[in-house]
């Protein structure tokens, strides 16, 4: 399993495709939080990351699945899935190496962004006037946030043989789960609208983004999570 | 280490693709499957190795069921689909390690058994290159080092010498009979004079059964008849055979005459008459037992 895992890291990293996908994240992250009017901090008057934490979301739900989308869907194109399931590995394997690979990408590709953190506490009225917990309880968040994604992109390539396929139903879902279901509530009332907000995966990532790390913001993370990986095994298994 | 094969059936949708496929290699010994296009061959490895599943039958390898134990069968067994999927933009080493790495091989051992598949395929030169760059019968010597790393006692290898020219033929050829040596091998293949060099036994399927499986020796002599060439100078005449003890006659050209018959001696002095009592000009006369390729052909053909 260790070396599936090595591997994914290591395709991801010798591919120029997957620099490119990097850049153009952290670039427009960068001109988001910086440089555009509406959202750059430097014109927002207070000492913190909104922006970043605000659209970031929105971005994961392109980058992810860009990661993702040819985790599965390429080793099945190009017959090496046959290869890997020919292997003493057991299905679940495949999914836990592929998905741990992804949230090292996802990891590295966050990591660069601690550098904004860095440059408001330095730009603060009063160096160091920053809620620290409430920006770390965010960037928790967000990691989670992009976890969620990536298990939903390893599903969605699991479907599929097609990376194009993949990709747009990964997109797909990501939006739903970030937006989407919390958008339906609206339409809704009573039990049912409770119900939807919270299987919304803003409603959850919006209360970490308070600095307060609730269990049951924890659970929703993990348990969407393990229930796409779930799937995942699932299709993979019934391949057999 | 044997593979056996019982009463194996599957199905894709309305079709089915194997029928009752049963039949059976022992240790040490090189199985020649043969068969057409889409007669269940492919499908039937990928049974053996655990990537599909039989709707119904069985296949033992070592006594073990591959359905009920696919990872402890998958470590017995090295295999090369037919279209040797590989990892292009990996290095030659750094593929095999990783293979290395999913039967769950000591790194020393691993680095090892590397170096050692890598110098029996002959790809040690080419260790600086990645996949995608190899030449197709290099990546065919790859998927053949790839089945090797972890030195199983089995190796199935589907259609190895497809789309390679008669250089690399000879040469993946050779490197199959240096590896079949002390292993159970199981060899798919369209080309028959690789079945007569390479195979001990032979298992011949169409359109998902079994047509026949026996030695190469006895499925030749099973099929009961040889061939006499007789190559003349002259236009034979039909009223010049008159007599002459053979079963079919195939004119092959105004002056050479293909006869297949029981007893080819005979038949062989009954020529020899014939071309003294009309003075003919014998240019060559040959004896050739019927091939194997004319075997498959008349067990395929319907």
């Amino acid at each position: 399993m260790f070396s599936l895992f090595i591997k994914e890291v290591n395709a991801f990293f010798s591919n120029l495709s997957a620099y490119l996908i990097t850049s153009i994240f952290l670039i427009s992250l960068g001109l988001i939080v910086w440089v555009f009017p509406g959202t750059s901090v430097l014109d927002y008057g207070y000492a913190d990351l909104e922006p970043l934490f605000s659209y970031t979301p929105f971005v994961f739900i392109f980058l992810l699945p860009a990661i993702t989308m040819r985790m599965v869907a390429e080793e099945k194109k190009t017959g090496t899935w046959e290869l890997l399931k020919t292997s003493p590995l057991k299905s679940y394997q495949i999914v836990v190496a592929k998905y741990l690979a992804a949230l090292v990408l996802l990891f590295f590709s966050l990591i660069p962004t601690l550098i904004y953190y860095f440059s408001i506490v330095q730009l603060g009225d009063t160096i160091g006037n920053i809620d620290s917990a409430g920006f770390f309880g965010a960037y928790i968040g967000l990691f989670l946030v992009g976890a969620l994604f990536a298990a939903v992109g390893l599903f969605s390539s699991c479907i599929t043989s097609n990376q194009i396929v993949s990709f747009v139903i990964a997109a797909f879902l990501s939006f739903l789960l970030f937006g989407g279901i919390s958008a339906m509530s609206l339409l809704t009332s009573g039990d049912l609208a409770v119900l939807l907000e919270g299987l919304g995966t803003d409603f959850h990532y919006e209360q970490m983004g308070r600095g307060v790390i609730v269990s049951e913001n924890i659970y929703y993370f993990l348990g969407m999570i393990l229930s796409f990986l779930v799937f995942s095994w699932i299709l993979i298994y019934r391949d057999e | 280490m044997s593979i056996e094969i019982h009463q194996l059936s599957k199905r894709f949708g309305e079709q089915e693709v194997l029928h009752n496929v049963t039949f059976q290699a022992n240790h040490g010994q090189v199985l020649g499957f043969l068969g057409p296009n889409g007669a269940g061959k492919s499908t039937t490895m990928k049974i053996i190795t655990g990537f599909l599943q039989a709707d119904s039958g069985e296949a033992l390898v070592n006594g073990i069921s591959v359905k009920k134990h696919p990872i402890a069968i998958s470590k017995l067994i090295g295999y090369l689909p037919e279209h040797n999927p590989l990892y292009d933009e990996m290095y030659i080493p750094e593929f095999l390690s990783f293979i290395g790495g999913l039967y769950q091989m000591r790194r020393n051992l691993r680095n090892e058994r590397v170096r050692i598949v890598m110098a029996q395929c002959g790809l040690t030169e080419e260790r600086h290159k990645r996949i995608g760059n190899l030449s197709k019968g290099y990546k065919q010597r790859v998927g053949l080092a790839k089945s090797l790393v972890h030195d199983p006692e089995i190796i199935i290898l589907d259609e190895p010498t497809t789309g390679l020219d008669p250089n690399q033929l000879i040469e993946i050829r050779q490197l199959i009979k240096e590896i079949s040596k002390n292993k159970t091998l199981v060899l798919s293949t369209h080309i028959m004079q690789e079945v007569e060099i390479l195979c001990d036994k032979v298992v011949i399927i169409n359109k998902g059964t079994v047509v026949a499986q026996d030695s190469l020796q006895n499925l030749k002599a099973s099929a009961g008849k040889s061939v006499v060439l007789l190559e003349t100078e002259e236009t034979i005449l039909d009223e010049w055979l008159v007599g002459l003890s053979y079963s079919t006659l195939d004119r092959k050209s105004p002056g050479l005459l293909a006869f297949t018959c029981k007893d080819p001696k005979k038949l062989r002095l009954e020529i020899f008459e014939m071309i003294q009592r009309y003075n003919l000009n014998l240019v060559s006369i040959r004896q050739e037992e019927k091939n194997l390729e004319s075997i498959f052909h008349s067990l395929t053909q319907s």
